[in-house]
């Protein structure tokens, strides 16, 4: 099946450093029409239906509408390229074939709101990123497409990119905030939203690379355009990270909707070695383990949520027959269990019992109070951790009880002690 | 006196702004690859911060150790695809070639070997990082040949 390229239509076909080229495919037009006319942007946004592409599908429109209708002295445009979430790596593609296309949408989004400043929080597992980001925002500031007066127009907008050091926490975006003001990256307490009150306290907007590099194809083309791809409720295509037992792992665009059947067998070419797919994670390491049998399913968030899976970030993890899924798992509560910033006691204390549980089930020692345990303290964590890491990171193995319960096997009839 | 050199540079080149102690953190570490005693003390007085409150930013974030480490840090992705598809035996030719496991530095003091969570080479797994660059679609004779040329 052909791929839909609007996001990747330049990876690997300009030199990704020089604004000349990325012009000459097309580019830095959606920007001068927003300077042309920034009023209009916001509603062009609303209109044309796009959402967070960085796993929770808040519409961008909305978002940005709020910063906008904020008075305030100085507000910020926040680009999350703090791609942490296990299976993924999409955005890496974005910034290291095609950065111009964010620096316009984020230059978009800030004539769109009047922000005149944008930071890029890239993590620190992607340092190679880094002189390949500097001298592509240096190219655009000299050809006027940010910094100062840009285009012409009295206008600034400047970038600045800050480095993660190391913590998958920071990619929620209070938690990112508090890191680029120089704190431990701990989730702030929410109200206030960022769009009012965010960076420095400032109205910001943060959106996923993936989501800015959609920007401007949008001002340029339109919203009606945008939504005549993708489905109803998710306009637009949809980058999916392909990895796992599978012949060609890899990133590709494709129109949000397309069958998750269609990206296993005919994309990704089904699991090497003629092995049986046996489970797919789906949205991530945080996301819902599936069973294979539950494969036809359109990828929009609303067929995903609907059919038991999580659309994510558009990841999808192969797991074939060999794989033993309490091993999975195991590996993804120990993430958790490392990952969690300690500040609040569900996600804390939650995953560290979670993982005791799958310990049990692991070794074979497992009673039928521990399962009921262990999915009380993991629905109790869902919905009382202060942010998405610890009421997400229940799901894959809450979702693996459920999908395969004959895995894990309880000693029958005796109850145990806690 | 160079050693208070280091610190004072490094605020003078991104400043003494709370938003300032990332990248200045970050910059010693570029250059002695760990946060020292000593340096943190330097850093929390020149941003007028308690050594506590510097110490917990920096041991928030693993990218910003406080041990030694050698010349070389290897980061292995121990993170669920790269599980899957062949961590331990990335982690096997590492400690054939170099006698070292993960949180251990060899003992000539070349090569450090840390377990990281996922490096965003999902689809190209398992891989690792030396130093900034990575390394991918490793398996057990790549990556010896990839210590082979960090030796050489």
């Amino acid at each position: 099946m052909e791929e839909t390229r609007i996001l990747l239509k330049n990876i690997g076909k300009i030199n990704p450093v020089s604004s000349a080229d990325y012009v000459a495919a097309g580019g830095y037009k959606g920007l001068k029409k927003a300077i042309s006319n920034p009023e209009a942007i916001v509603d062009i946004m609303k209109d044309s239906g796009l959402r967070g592409r960085g796993g929770a599908g808040f519409p961008v429109g909305l978002k940005w509408s709020f910063t906008k209708g904020t008075p305030s002295d100085q507000k910020y445009i926040i680009c999350n390229a703090d791609e942490g979430e296990p299976g993924t790596n999409k955005d890496r593609i974005l910034m290291s074939g095609d950065p111009h296309s964010l620096f316009e949408g984020m230059a978009i989004a800030g004539v769109a709101v009047g922000a005149t400043k944008g930071f890029i929080y890239l993590r620190a597992e992607y340092p190679y990123l880094l002189p390949i980001l500097n001298d592509a925002i240096k190219d655009a500031e000299a050809a006027g497409f940010i910094g100062k007066n840009i285009l012409g127009s009295n206008l600034d907008f400047e970038i600045e990119i800050r480095s993660g050091a190391g913590a998958y926490i920071c990619g929620d975006e209070t938690a990112l905030m508090e890191s680029i003001e120089g704190k431990r990256g701990e989730p702030r307490y929410k109200p206030p939203f960022p769009g009012v009150s965010g960076l420095w306290g400032k109205p910001t907007i943060i959106n996923n690379v993936e989501t800015l590099c959609n920007v401007p194809q949008i001002i340029d083309k339109g919203a009606e355009w945008f939504r005549s791809i993708g489905t109803e409720s998710c306009p637009g295509t949809k980058l999916f990270t392909l990895s796992g037992n599978i012949n060609n792992p890899g990133v590709y665009e494709f129109p949000m909707g397309v069958n998750m059947r269609t990206l296993f067998k005919e994309v990704g070419g089904g699991c090497p070695g003629g092995k049986k797919l046996f489970a797919v994670q789906t949205g991530g390491a945080s996301g819902a383990i599936i069973n294979a049998e539950m494969l036809d399913m359109p990828m929009d968030i609303e067929c995903c949520a609907k059919a038991g899976a999580v659309l994510g970030a558009g990841d999808l993890m192969f797991i074939d027959e060999s794989i033993n899924i309490i091993d999975v798992v195991e590996n993804l509560i120990e993430f958790f269990v490392e990952e969690s910033c300690g500040k609040c006691t569900p996600c804390r204390e939650g995953n560290t019992r979670l993982l005791e549980f799958v310990h049990k089930f692991k070794d074979g020692t497992a009673r039928e109070d521990d399962l009921e345990r262990l999915i009380e303290i993991g629905s109790f964590m869902q919905v009382s951790s202060l942010c998405g890491l610890g009421q997400a990171s229940p799901v894959p193995v809450l979702s693996a009880i459920k999908n395969f319960p004959d895995k894990f096997i309880v000693k029958s009839d005796e109850r145990g002690q806690n | 006196m160079t050693e208070i050199n280091i610190v004072k540079d490094a605020v003078k080149k991104h400043g003494r702004k709370r938003e300032s102690l990332m990248p200045v953190l970050q910059e010693i570490v570029k250059q002695e690859n760990y946060l020292s005693e000593e340096r943190l003390m330097e850093i929390a007085k020149e941003f007028d911060l308690s050594s506590a409150e510097v110490y917990g930013v920096a041991t928030f974030y693993s990218f910003l150790p406080v041990k030694p480490m050698g010349e070389n840090v290897i980061k292995v992705c121990q993170t669920i695809v790269c599980d899957m598809k062949g961590k331990e035996a990335v982690l096997d030719a590492i400690k054939d070639k170099l006698n070292i496991v993960p949180g251990q530095t060899s003992a000539d003091g070349k090569f450090s070997l840390m377990a990281v969570n996922c490096i965003g080479q999902c689809s190209n797994a398992p891989a690792m990082l030396v130093n900034d660059k990575p390394y991918i679609n490793l398996t057990y004779e790549n990556v010896v040949k990839i210590i082979d040329e960090y030796q050489s």
